[in-house]
């Protein structure tokens, strides 16, 4: 999130799109609610079906699942032609008054630069224009044709609300209602939020989906404020931190790009090919310098780069490409650690498949999971006998299993990130059943163990280990609190850590501080010996207002919160560009004549004067300083729409059936709409957790939700003769599933180019563990990915459905 | 002492069910486990181990609107004059000074006279220890300071847990505000519901919408008999018995007429 959960409160409109967050997110309604009684804030639910959360919001629109980009860029149509955005902010906050170059172009759906072998794009093409030294040229009336704002009502142009609604079978009256109220939040005096969750993510135009949102909320002036922002609402309460922590494979801690073998074979070539010349990134070298020195204190950055593993230089090593190698015994071991691709991962079939073709895998999960046994009789059950991956025996699968217990989360102590970036600290509560351990010991134990087995080794290539400063206290359980320091990070002397640094701007690339993640520095700034040196152990819930104006919601002084305990990123544009609250009664932060001030730590030179040079450039991260409305995804500058991979329908915007830059792993696996004319989704329920692991072996959750289930419309229902409670197979050319029908008239047909669309919905909690078990719905989502992240497209597939 | 109570606000419910699970917690009660039959609602209705369930209702009046999802918390009412307690023959029911009526199972022998005493047909009989139970507005709590599990729990403020007359006024406002904000009919239930209810809700629609009784009425027999009859007529118990017997089997015929007559309805 931009912002924060409480933050909610503020607002004056919430556009919910992607996300069922009554469901999800219960918390996020507590204070929605009180912004609605409050500030008499309109809730907006956008989602195929009519869900919890559409009971709760004021205004519900339908659309079919794949078609966010075109209902955005309706959006930018109506709010540019209506001159609805918020003019001031749009004209100092973001690049709409920059020249794009004359390379720049669209036709028939892609942009200028595209390689149709490649499936990617020359990305230079869409530079922006400069003058000789550099300088960005602006127009600042907007009225030039190649500035951004031009372009960009100039590639919207095609989106009005009669294409529009045909793409996405939204009633015209609903969006236009939509869009009307929404667009109100372009009144400086008004913020309106988008909250989001996987709906808009787990499409192949996943990343674009989001860009629309930041477009929108750039253009209605709503990033940076209290009550605004584009929050991203995480699930797992600790899934913001396993991202600032680079769960993921592009990215070292703290955003850091991972290195590349060819493109990046030395320090000094990372830092030249990944450090820009503008914005706060120019600080990079001093971030990953630091990293490595957290990781190999003795050896100086230049050298300790080399131990850092580095990818195959344009290889993807992704879920989905991870899981592919496996399929093709490119893999041998794999340790999965609190995951259960069995049941979550995409063509579960397959994923299945592939860990029959693995020598040996350690599971790290708190019960038995469908994943760590992938190999047993009831693993192997299908609901037909359609055999798509030829699942074998148990007998025919030689995979060496091995399971280790780890304990819950109130068995043990550490901080966890949420959603709105607080790293909070939590206390034990119990002590872990029986052999079971915490993640951290499992972690700590096996790294020393590898360190044991190299003891004594003086050959160079066992360096990364034998050099690497594993100084968390003695015995099995680290010292949290050493752990917390070292991410903080101190002052390296002579090798050894000395004092600790105030946050990241005391950071330096020579190799004289040593720090874990740059984003989380501050959270433990000295150590005096008291508990809460550790910030992310305080719990004062005193909600202290600046000086002379209201509270907001900040509480600066509950746990703590990155970057240094900033509680709303993109800050500077809550005020004007002269510095001034847009809004008196929600003041963030404003420049005092001396200094920024207010309720938030400012996202800005403290003392930069909004008259200094620079002193209207918001957003310190980017190098031009500003919001990108025009930016550079893989697809192009703006979001275009694309129909999902499997469609039931032609694209009508342009002559590209789906995305052009994503990569095509199963192209036989396709299903076509003539055998597979029904739109297939998955999604949660608040009463099961991720792939249900956690809650079908809770008996009371398993009450709640006793099996896996699949919403229809009482129109589909009685074209395929099926009764509410009947069971049904599902299929898709991946797999077919047994499932209970929910008939309900909370689902309807979406009326697309003019004919009926169905759109079914199926919860993918499920698996054969628990006492609440059903088939898993991802044996029939599909292995394609977004065509940045490689997320899999788990919200938009086609199936069929009959009685079983 | 001033009565104590829940104010359950439907327009705030998400229907989580965090209040269904933190009841069972509480009373420590097992999990009944029933498939799913095309309805997110757990149980059709409570029964002798699950005092509260969340009910969904779908409405459609006119298609060309919105559907309705109505969710309701429905429990045992705290009736201020309640039926059980007079009819039970033990007295083992009893209603404590701040308003929570609660059952003694030590007493209680099972004769199911106070399941279809109740207006709202709340208390369900425990075939293994051959007694009938029901929600005790957490007395176990809130006698020693605590607000009641399902209140407590509730994320999004829908369960409030305080003294009836400010709970009321509350309700009050709360319905002014729904009324002026698009829902015409919003309105309280539980203030004069059989002379008043320990429990109060309030309503975004008529009643009827949520499966309440719009008028509920305690059995005319049992009025009358209990007000009259017995404290007159003690010596007459064995014959109330027998009539007792007589009008249970016809309450199970009627009830089971209805139950069919129920099935295939609302999702």
């Amino acid at each position: 999130m931009t912002n924060h959960w409480i933050d909610l409160k503020n607002t004056d409109c919430a556009l919910i799109m992607g996300s069922n967050a009554a469901e999800n997110h219960p918390i996020s309604f507590k204070w929605l609610t009180e912004a609605r009684d409050k500030r008499g804030a309109k809730i907006i639910n956008v989602d195929p079906r009519f869900t919890r959360t559409s009971a709760r919001s004021d205004i519900y629109a339908p659309l079919r699942s794949g078609t966010d980009i075109a209902f955005m860029g309706g959006m930018f149509k109506y709010i540019l032609e209506n001159k609805l955005y918020h003019e001031e902010y749009v004209k100092y906050y973001t690049n709409a008054t920059f020249l794009v170059k004359d390379s720049f172009d669209f036709e028939d759906g892609l942009f200028s630069g595209y390689d149709p072998n490649k499936r990617s794009y020359d990305t230079n093409k869409w530079a922006f224009e400069t003058t000789e030294d550099g300088q960005y040229v602006k127009d600042m009336t907007m009225e030039h044709p190649r500035c951004v704002l031009q372009l960009l009502k100039k590639h919207y142009e095609r989106y009005d609300i009669d294409t529009v609604c045909k793409i996405t079978g939204t009633p015209k009256n609903k969006y236009l209602q939509v869009i009307k109220t929404y667009a109100a939040t372009g009144d400086p005096a008004k913020t309106g939020t988008i909250l989001y969750a996987m709906g808009t993510t787990q499409h192949t135009v996943g990343t674009e989906n989001v860009r629309s949102f930041a477009m929108l909320q750039l253009l209605l002036g709503n990033i940076g404020r209290a009550g605004g922002g584009v929050n991203a609402l995480r699930g797992e309460s600790n899934v913001q931190g396993s991202t600032d922590w680079a769960l993921l494979f592009h990215i070292l801690p703290g955003y850091l790009a991972t290195p590349e073998a060819q493109k990046h074979p030395t320090l000094a070539a990372y830092n030249q090919k990944e450090t820009p010349k503008t914005g706060y990134w120019v600080n990079k070298p001093k971030f990953l310098a630091s990293m490595l020195k957290s990781y190999w204190i003795k050896d100086d950055p230049e050298k300790s780069y080399y131990y850092l593993p580095k990818r195959i230089d344009g290889k993807n090593y992704s879920h989905i490409a991870m899981f592919e190698a496996m399929y093709n015994k490119e893999i041998e071991g794999l340790i999965i650690w609190g995951s259960n691709p069995i049941v979550g991962g995409p063509n579960a079939n397959k994923e299945q498949a592939a860990l029959a073709n693995l020598k040996w895998m350690v599971a790290v999960d708190l019960w038995q999971t469908e994943t760590s046994e992938f190999w047993s009789y009831k693993a192997l059950d299908r609901a037909t006998d359609k055999d798509e991956y030829k699942i074998k025996k148990p007998k025919d699968i030689q995979t060496e299993v091995f399971f280790l217990p780890a304990c819950n989360s109130y068995e043990k102590a550490g901080s966890v990130s949420n959603s709105g970036r607080w790293m909070q600290y939590r206390w034990q509560a119990c002590n872990p059943v029986g052999e079971s351990r915490a993640d951290l010991e499992i972690a700590h134990e096996l790294t020393l163990k590898i360190k044991e087995l190299y003891q004594g080794s003086s050959k160079p290539q066992d360096e990364p280990i034998t050099h690497l400063y594993w100084d968390y206290g003695h015995g099995a359980h680290p010292d949290l609190d050493k752990i917390a320091q070292e991410i903080n990070g101190f002052e390296v002397i002579n090798g050894k850590p000395g004092a600790q640094v105030a946050n990241f701007t005391k950071l330096k690339d020579d190799g004289t501080t040593a720090c874990g993640n740059w984003i989380y520095s501050g959270c433990y700034p000295a150590v005096t010996g008291k508990p809460e040196d550790y910030l992310a152990r305080r719990r004062d819930n005193r909600d202290v207002p600046y000086e002379g104006t209201k509270p907001i919601g900040s509480y600066l002084n509950w746990s703590w919160c990155w970057p240094i305990n900033r509680r709303i990123i993109y800050n500077r544009c809550s005020a004007t560009p002269e510095g001034k609250p847009w809004v008196e009664d929600l003041a963030s932060i404003f420049w005092n004549g001396e200094k920024w001030v207010g309720n938030d730590i400012p996202d800005f030179g403290a003392t930069k004067a909004p008259s200094d040079p620079g002193g209207t450039d918001a957003f310190i991260m980017r190098p031009e300083g500003v919001g990108c409305i025009y930016s550079k995804c893989n697809e192009g500058p703006f979001p275009e729409h694309y129909e999902p991979w499997e469609s039931p329908v032609a694209n009508i915007l342009n002559s590209q059936s789906f995305n052009p830059v994503v990569v095509e792993w199963e192209p036989d696996k396709r299903g076509t709409p003539d055998k597979y004319p029904i739109i297939g989704t998955t999604y949660r329920v608040s009463e099961h957790w991720q792939s249900g692991v956690m809650t079908r072996m809770q008996p009371w959750l398993a009450e709640l939700m006793p099996d896996v289930f699949v919403e229809m419309s009482e129109e589909l229902a009685k074209e395929k003769g099926i009764r509410n409670g009947d069971n049904v197979i599902i299929m898709s050319t991946r797999g077919d599933i047994k499932a209970v029908a929910c008939v309900t008239k909370r689902f309807k047909p979406h009326n697309v180019h003019g004919k009926h669309v169905h759109q079914i919905g199926v919860l993918w909690h499920f698996g054969f563990n628990g006492y609440a078990t059903g088939d898993p719905a991802n044996r029939l989502t599909p292995h394609i990915g977004d065509g940045n992240t490689m997320i899999p497209e788990y919200k938009a597939w086609l199936c069929d459905v009959r009685r079983a | 002492m001033a009565n104590l109570t829940n104010l359950y606000d439907v327009s705030k419910c998400t229907a989580c069910r965090g209040c269904q699970v933190a009841c069972k917690d509480w009373n420590q009660l097992p999990a009944v486990i029933e498939p799913f039959r095309g309805n997110y609602q757990t149980h059709e209705d409570t029964n002798a181990d699950t005092y509260t369930i969340i009910k969904f209702i779908e409405h459609e009046d006119d298609p060309a609107e919105d559907v309705t999802w109505n969710f309701i918390k429905y429990q045992c009412m705290h009736c201020l004059d309640p039926a059980c307690m007079k009819v039970c023959p033990q007295g083992a029911i009893s209603q404590t000074n701040w308003g929570a009526v609660i059952k003694d199972y030590d007493k209680c022998i099972g004769c199911q006279y106070c399941t279809y005493a109740c207006p709202f047909e709340i208390p369900k009989y425990r075939k293994r220890d051959d007694i009938v139970t029901k929600c005790t507005l957490c007395y176990d709590r809130v006698e020693e300071g605590l607000t009641p599990a399902c209140a407590r729990t509730c994320p999004t403020g829908a369960l409030q847990f305080g003294d009836r007359d400010e709970l009321l006024e509350r309700a009050q406002d709360r319905v002014k505000f729904l009324r002026a904000n698009g829902f015409p009919n919003a309105t309280i239930y539980g203030k004069l519901e059989l002379g008043g209810l320990n429990k109060l809700y309030v309503l975004t629609d008529t009643p009827d919408k949520f499966d309440l009784p719009v008028n509920p009425k305690v059995p005319g027999q049992i009025t009358f008999w209990q007000n009259w009859v017995q404290p007159y007529f003690g010596w007459l118990i064995p014959l109330a018995l027998a009539g007792s017997a007589v009008s249970f089997v016809t309450t199970r015929i009627l009830a089971g007429k209805h139950g069919e007559h129920a099935e295939g309805g609302h999702e």
